[in-house]
């Protein structure tokens, strides 16, 4: 009697490790589909990254960096108004996007109760999740449309909108970790509220704004969409922004979609350029991140 | 000062001039920044104005574009937008969840911040840059790789029927896809890393495996959010440009055929806009970007509701 009570309890016991065990393998199993996952996510970035690499490293010299585009048909040429104007669209849109970005932020860190402020807030989410082209269309509307002239200076208009949402919310969050006792002490000292946040909140909070503002240009770097009827490209130099310009993802996305081999090597130079960009201004963005997290009081 | 009267506290902390001046500027800037979203708003309706006008509801269910003849019919756009946005998030979630949770669970710390950092490099890479790779990369192997394959297999349903030309819909989707897993990743593995770990301890101790832990508690436990990362990587695929007009074949129609041609709301925009000659024109490509404006706000609206109820709102998305 006793022994088949033991036998009973062995065969359980048996029953529930087979059970473990095979717990234990489906863990395993699951466990490296989750890693394998998390590894293709990965390997497509390297893979993307690698081919532009390979392809677009022979494109790169110092003409391709200095000069005009050429005529089809002539070889050699370069993306040189592209890069200049990105920078000067870039520099605009920065320019204007800081000002406002900031002031709203300060706003909202500061006066942040009530229907109003999280009236802007559900804006500044709103803003931040309307597509591109979207936007390329109001600048279109606004500055294009009255004026009957394509311009740099309405790409511009196009990437301060694009920027401000996250400008918008980083300051915010910026502003508020940086602890009441800071604020109150420069107060206590005498200073007015209005040097009290120039002089000693913005500064504190300053790595993280500037993480948002690296991330911001990075986003606007590879956008091309409103790009297309403001900006609209251009064969020379121009360096008025009340002109078309040039722009080197728009330069990419052209040649790409030519038939013209000579162009489409091109788009690989250009593509790998903006690539290298939005790669130096994200890894400086977290550079500033760990230094904004170092800063935390 | 907490028991000084609310209004006079007011008056107490922005009492000298300077300060006064200086709300003043915060006030305009903030109001600068509410003008332009509500300008944003304004002149796309006015903008479309004359095409709602022309075409009333009939623009979103009619299937006829054609400029030449002044017909516009935006139903095929619609088709091409959610059918190639919904092979995108259903090739991007499953990926981007799991290696969300592979984050949040499983990896090794030396591991977990690599791996992190290069999937949210992949969300920085240019639009124009995954078109370009489209192009010359995916859309070569869709036509004589994953295409004939699938039409081997799957030929016999209408969805992988018909000629493959490389480009269309199923590489529109599948470009979107890699555009947007990390999208899902980032915000599902913030979601995974806020749900409290007292769970995560209650679980292991009444002794399931890690596996278990992760699937049967945690991943239920931040449920709403996760589905909130997928809605909202979903609105970024319905208003993405560059790289879809590149690889999706640019024609407008309807199809079944996953290999067909088809167009987006954003690429018709993107293609037509600068050649778009009457005014009847221009006003109906608005309305498709007003369209756009629409979804994309109730789609980030939705999916910012169902994060923060797991995450709270205090970071961007």
């Amino acid at each position: 009697m006793a022994s088949s009570s033991e036998g009973l309890a062995s065969a359980q016991l048996a029953l529930r490790y087979a059970g473990l065990r095979r717990r234990r393998v489906y863990a395993m199993l699951g466990t490296g589909l989750a890693l394998f996952c998390a590894l293709l996510a990965a390997a497509v970035l390297l893979a993307v990254l690698g081919y532009v690499v390979a392809q677009g490293i022979g494109s790169i010299n110092w003409e391709f960096l200095t000069q005009l585009p050429h005529p089809i048909g002539v070889p050699g040429g370069g993306v040189g108004n592209g890069i200049a104007g990105s920078f000067i669209m870039i520099g605009i849109a920065t320019a204007m996007a800081i000002p406002i970005g900031l002031l709203t932020g300060i706003y909202l860190a500061l006066f942040g109760r009530g229907p109003i402020p999280e009236a802007l807030r559900f804006l500044s989410d709103v803003l931040s999740g309307i597509p591109s082209i979207a936007i390329g269309l109001f600048a279109y509307a606004v500055l294009v449309a009255p004026l009957k002239h394509f311009s740099a200076f309405s790409a511009s208009f196009a990437f301060m909108m694009l920027m401000l949402p996250l400008l918008v919310r980083t300051s915010e969050q910026a502003i508020r970790t940086v602890p009441q006792v800071v604020r109150e002490g420069a107060l206590a000292l005498g200073m007015s509220n209005f040097r009290a946040t120039v002089r000693i909140v913005i500064p504190t909070a300053m790595p993280a704004i500037m993480t948002a503002l690296l991330l911001a240009i990075a986003r606007v770097t590879g956008e091309t969409a409103p790009l297309l009827f403001t900006a609209f490209g251009s064969q020379f130099w121009e360096f008025n922004p009340a002109n078309p310009m040039a722009e080197l993802s728009l330069q990419v996305f052209t040649y790409a979609i030519s038939p013209y081999p000579t162009w489409q090597a091109q788009a690989w130079g250009g593509a790998l350029l903006l690539i290298s960009a939005v790669c130096i201004l994200s890894v400086g963005a977290r550079l500033m991140l760990r230094r904004s997290q170092g800063l935390q009081l | 000062m907490d028991n000084l009267e609310p209004r006079f506290r007011r008056v107490a902390r922005f009492v000298s001039p300077v300060d006064r001046g200086f709300a003043a500027i915060v006030y305009a800037g903030s109001i600068l920044f509410a003008l332009l979203i509500i300008g944003l708003f304004v002149e796309l309706v006015l903008g479309s104005w004359p095409s709602i006008a022309a075409f009333k509801f009939s623009f979103i269910w009619k299937s006829e574009w054609d400029p030449v003849s002044n017909k516009f019919g935006a139903l095929p756009m619609i088709y091409g937008t959610v059918v190639s946005s919904f092979i995108a998030i259903a090739l991007a979630s499953f990926v981007g969840i799991m290696a969300a949770v592979y984050l949040s669970d499983f990896a090794p710390r030396w591991l977990a911040n690599p791996l992190s950092f290069l999937i949210e490099l992949l969300a920085a890479v240019p639009s124009v840059v995954y078109g370009l790779w489209g192009l010359f990369v995916l859309a070569p192997f869709v036509r004589t790789g994953l295409g004939p394959v699938l039409q081997h297999v799957l030929g016999w349903t209408p969805l992988f029927a018909g000629p493959i030309y490389g480009v269309g819909l199923l590489t529109g989707g599948i470009i979107l896809s890699l555009m947007i897993v990390p999208t899902v990743t980032a915000i599902s593995r913030d979601i995974l890393v806020a749900i409290p770990r007292d769970l995560r301890e209650a679980s292991m101790a009444v002794g399931t495996t890690k596996w278990e832990m992760a699937m049967r508690v945690v991943l239920p436990a931040a449920r709403v959010g996760i589905f909130g990362a997928c809605v909202l990587a979903l609105g970024r695929a319905l208003g993405e440009t560059i790289a879809v007009t590149m690889v999706i074949g640019n024609r407008p129609q309807i199809s079944a055929s996953l290999f067909a041609p088809s167009y987006t709301l954003a690429s018709v925009i993107a293609n037509e806009f600068t050649e778009a000659t009457t005014s009847l024109y221009i006003s109906a490509l608005i309305e498709l970007g007003l369209i756009l404006f629409f979804v994309s706000m109730i789609v980030n609206g939705v999916a910012r509701l169902m994060i923060w109820s797991v995450r709270g709102s205090d970071r961007t998305a």
